[in-house]
């Protein structure tokens, strides 16, 4: 079976999906009146064109690259984990927990009892949705969106319980101590001369989620375990034929997918905010679905998906602010074709530019 | 049996079917290159060809699945366009395909007018039908009970509401593809006598299949397929199995395998009593006992379905059972948590799978991944305790293709873009060079062209010469009798009975295959 060249299938044509999906949004934005060109101008402006709005976007961008990770790890094994919402949100306590254990004196110290207490709380809550999926037969799309809403529960009744903060009405803990506070860009990039926005929430942890992503591609394509996952995602017969245990394979990709979604809260939580708060995932672990999918599943793919969403919702909220015409909706609207160009309707662009190459081939031929 | 002169042969001027330089690309692949053909009214036209030489392909385009690149199609004496299998129908051809396209839970008579009804009520049609199918039956020896559900038919008869079906659309050509695959011999030769009477009651039949036997039986005229070309035709009473294998091969081939008698050592694989339920609880082997010794090779015969792919699957450690199987001595555990495939791996049992597309293979795995699949846990596999050395099995693979005869000979190639015998090959490759104690082989030359199988068969020989043990399910008769040194035959989740192969003879195993013989060797 021939196919077109590797470059096209990753780069040209996404980047046709893009074009075409900015096309029919700026349709949109035609239909209500406004000038699509000002309306790109303000988004890439808005996230690139300041440090301000780099810096915004690279925190996004981070949070995409944990969530996007979580659903390719599974999606590999065949499993549709939707669950990333209610992992990174569970994964907060985690997070808190151990932030509030001790009076941290410095963040290199905290950050990685910080990272195995959200990666243990993320990958426990998709161990139950696992454990049904691999013995019960469950299915984990069900079991995992049912337990998004159990841990958005969960999060909030510690909030307004055990971990609340005695000083404030608010549903949120207390500040994490100070000397744990993780570098921003700004405090990185400082020293070595260059100036960077003060306020812009981007920290070390984007240097975390580039690392998580080449543990990933490791993962899965130079490790038994990987490969095994692979198999078992490919042909779950096969698997079998093959003595790869399929219990063992769901939970254990599970578990690691529910720690990659944990990994939001070093950014979110203990990067940015530096308190466990309420609703701090913001959809994220939705749009890490669609980060996988433009990304193909692969971790390089992935870092490129996600800095495009973190532009993406960086560029819409400057766009809120400077076309007040284009509602929050709106810019829903956008991002949602982005990700109906990109992801469902892949092939509508695939096939037709691979029937193009393989014409060409055979009349060079 | 109706008379088989030619008394019921009309000649005519216009052949039934031709097809002038039928061309058809997939891409770059040439499926069907200028293939021209001409089917006589009234004959019984055989198409011969190895997997992959544009049978398919061809008969496609003449139902309309496929729209033909460049060509003609001639039916009756009138050029005729077919897009779809709509027309193909209207133009009096019928398809009886591989894989039977019947509803299970419908009745015979509903099956046949499905797709065909008149009107929104069901009830005329119906009543139409079964009229119109008593006549069918009556004229063709085509007796099928209309009444009766699809899923309480045997397999021929499915068979025959397939014809039903066809003929009901008033079809004058009738193509079928691979139409014995399922079928016990007494149940081909049945159909062979009904192609027979169709024939000689004007209907043409053009009948595809790699069996050179039932071309040689039952066919008037053959054309023999390779590579996308039709090469050459022949009256059937002027040709021989020998010359047909050369067309399609393009060189001259063995059609026996050649081996010395077995020298079986001690007793390698023992089987006693095995009983296996499927998901649904029905009882899919139900009491099964063998010895394999060393240095023979043991066939299970039998028609799809009686319960071998069952056997071979709990041999492999995929499915649980009951009873007892030893290997070496040793019982094996076939319920708890060393009953699965690495398990047996790890005590000496390799397993070519009869589904090698879907078990043996992961197919949007590269050629090499696929070398190290099952025994991805060998230590020479591996780079540290986490991590495989890739290098390590991709020199593997490279000798593996070398020594097996895999084209292309690219480790970096995707399964599926391999042919199905480079496929067998890589699975064999894999398995036969563990050195196994035992081999169990699954239907090793299923959709393999005739070059490979040659091969194949040699390497199961020189590994039970070897000394090794080899369990070899087929459900083609012809690679049971070469290949085996004794034969087991089961029907209905039992063994029926036992043979030395060089003793039996295809009828006795045929008879055995239906249930007839209950003795127990």
């Amino acid at each position: 079976m021939e196919t077109m060249p590797r470059w096209a299938d990753v780069i040209l044509v996404p980047l046709i999906n893009l074009v075409l999906a900015f096309s029919v949004a700026g349709l949109v934005v035609l239909a209500i009146g406004q000038n699509p060109l000002d309306a790109i101008y303000f988004m890439i402006k808005g996230s690139l064109g300041s440090t301000r709005g780099i810096g915004y976007t690279l925190y996004y961008a981070t949070n995409y690259i944990f969530t996007g990770l979580a659903v390719a790890v599974a999606f590999h094994a065949r499993l549709f984990n939707i669950g990333g919402e209610g992992q990174a949100a569970v994964s907060g306590i985690g997070a808190a927990v151990v932030m509030l254990a001790f009076d941290w004196p410095h963040w290199a110290l905290a950050l990685p009892f910080a990272i195995i207490g959200a990666g243990l709380f993320g990958a426990a809550w998709a161990f139950i949705p696992a454990w049904l999926q691999a013995k019960r037969g469950s299915h984990i799309v069900i079991t995992t969106i049912m337990f998004n809403f159990i841990g958005a529960a969960l999060l909030g009744y510690l909030l307004n319980g055990l971990l609340k903060s005695p000083h404030t009405q608010n549903a949120e803990t207390v500040n994490f101590p100070e000397g744990a506070h993780l570098p921003t860009a700004h405090e990185v990039l400082a020293p070595l001369g260059i100036a960077f926005n003060k306020s812009a929430p981007a920290n070390i942890s984007f240097l975390l989620a580039i690392a998580c992503a080449v543990l990933v591609w490791y993962l899965l394509w130079r490790t038994r375990l990987g490969y095994q996952i692979r198999a078992f995602g490919k042909s779950e017969a096969a698997a079998k034929y093959a003595g790869i245990n399929a219990v063992r394979i769901t939970i254990v990709t599970m578990l690691i997918s529910g720690a990659l979604a944990g990994m939001l809260s070093i950014n979110v939580v203990v990067g940015e905010q530096e308190r466990l708060i309420k609703e701090f995932v913001e959809g994220a672990g939705f749009v890490g679905i669609a980060v996988a999918l433009m990304g193909r599943s692969h971790p390089f793919g992935i870092v490129l998906a996600a800095l495009l969403f973190g532009m993406l919702t960086q560029g819409g909220f400057e766009l809120l602010f400077e076309m007040p015409a284009i509602s929050r909706e709106m810019v829903l609207v956008i991002q949602a074709l982005i990700i109906l160009f990109t992801g469902a309707l892949n092939y509508m662009v695939h096939d037709p530019v691979e029937r193009l190459f393989l014409r060409r081939r055979k009349r060079k031929a | 049996m109706a008379a088989s002169d030619n008394q019921g042969r009309r000649e005519t001027a216009a052949p039934a079917i031709e097809l002038k330089g039928i061309s058809k690309a997939f891409g770059p692949v040439e499926a069907n290159k200028d293939i021209s053909l001409s089917v006589a009214k009234g004959t019984i036209h055989g198409i011969v060809g190895e997997n992959g030489a544009g049978k398919s392909t061809l008969m496609s385009i003449l139902y309309g699945f496929y729209k033909a690149d460049k060509g003609e199609i001639i039916v009756n004496g009138t050029p005729t366009q077919i897009p779809d299998s709509q027309a193909a129908i209207a133009a009096g051809i019928g398809m009886v395909h591989q894989h039977f396209k019947l509803v299970d839970n419908f009745t015979v008579l509903e099956n046949v007018i499905l797709g065909a009804e008149e009107g929104g009520l069901l009830k005329p049609s119906l009543a139409k039908a079964r009229k119109h199918l008593v006549e069918l039956a009556r004229e063709y020896e085509l007796e099928v009970n209309p009444d009766a559900l699809i899923e309480d038919l045997s397999v021929g008869h499915q068979q025959r509401v397939e014809i039903l079906k066809a003929l009901y659309r008033h079809a004058d050509i009738l193509i079928l593809d691979e139409p014995t695959g399922v079928l016990t011999p007494s149940e081909a030769d049945h159909l062979f006598r009904i192609l027979e009477n169709l024939r000689d009651q004007g209907k043409t039949i053009i009948l595809i299949t790699h069996k050179l036997r039932e071309i040689m039986s039952a066919t008037d005229t053959v054309s023999v397929m390779r590579r996308g070309q039709m090469t050459a035709t022949r009256k059937t009473a002027d040709t021989s199995p020998a010359e047909l294998a050369e067309l399609m091969v393009g060189r001259k081939v063995l059609l026996r395998v050649d081996k010395t008698p077995a020298k079986p050592g001690k007793t390698i694989l023992e089987v006693r009593d095995l009983k296996v339920r499927d998901d649904a609880g029905v009882e899919r082997l139900k009491g099964v006992s063998f010895d394999v010794r060393a240095g023979e090779i043991l066939g299970i015969a039998g028609v799809a379905g009686n319960g071998q792919s069952d056997l071979l699957q709990v041999l492999g450690g995929i499915t649980v059972a009951t009873g007892t199987i030893r290997v070496n001595g040793d019982a094996i555990d076939l319920t708890g948590r060393h009953s699965d495939g690495q398990s047996r791996r790890a005590r000496g049992i390799a397993h070519v799978p009869e589904d090698r597309q879907h078990l043996g293979l992961i197919m949007d795995f590269f050629a090499w991944e696929n070398i190290c699949f099952g025994y991805h846990h060998d230590p020479k596999y591996q780079k540290n305790r986490l991590a495989m050395d890739n290098a390590a099995i991709l020199a593997d693979t490279i000798g593996k293709m070398e020594r097996f005869d895999i084209r292309p000979p690219n480790p970096h190639l995707p399964a599926h873009s391999f042919s199905g015998g480079n496929q067998q090959k890589i699975v064999l490759a894999r398995e036969i060079e563990r050195n196994p104690d035992l081999l169990l082989v699954g239907q090793p030359t299923r959709g393999v062209d005739i070059g490979a199988i040659e091969f194949i068969h040699q390497r199961i020989v020189e590994l039970r010469d070897a000394g090794k043990a080899i369990l070899l399910v087929s459900v083609e008769l012809d690679e049971i009798l070469s290949l085996t040194d004794r034969v087991a035959v089961m029907f209905d989740g039992r063994i029926q009975g036992e043979r030395i192969t060089a003793e039996t003879n295809e009828r006795e195993l045929g008879l055995m295959m239906a249930g007839m013989n209950a003795e127990v060797a």
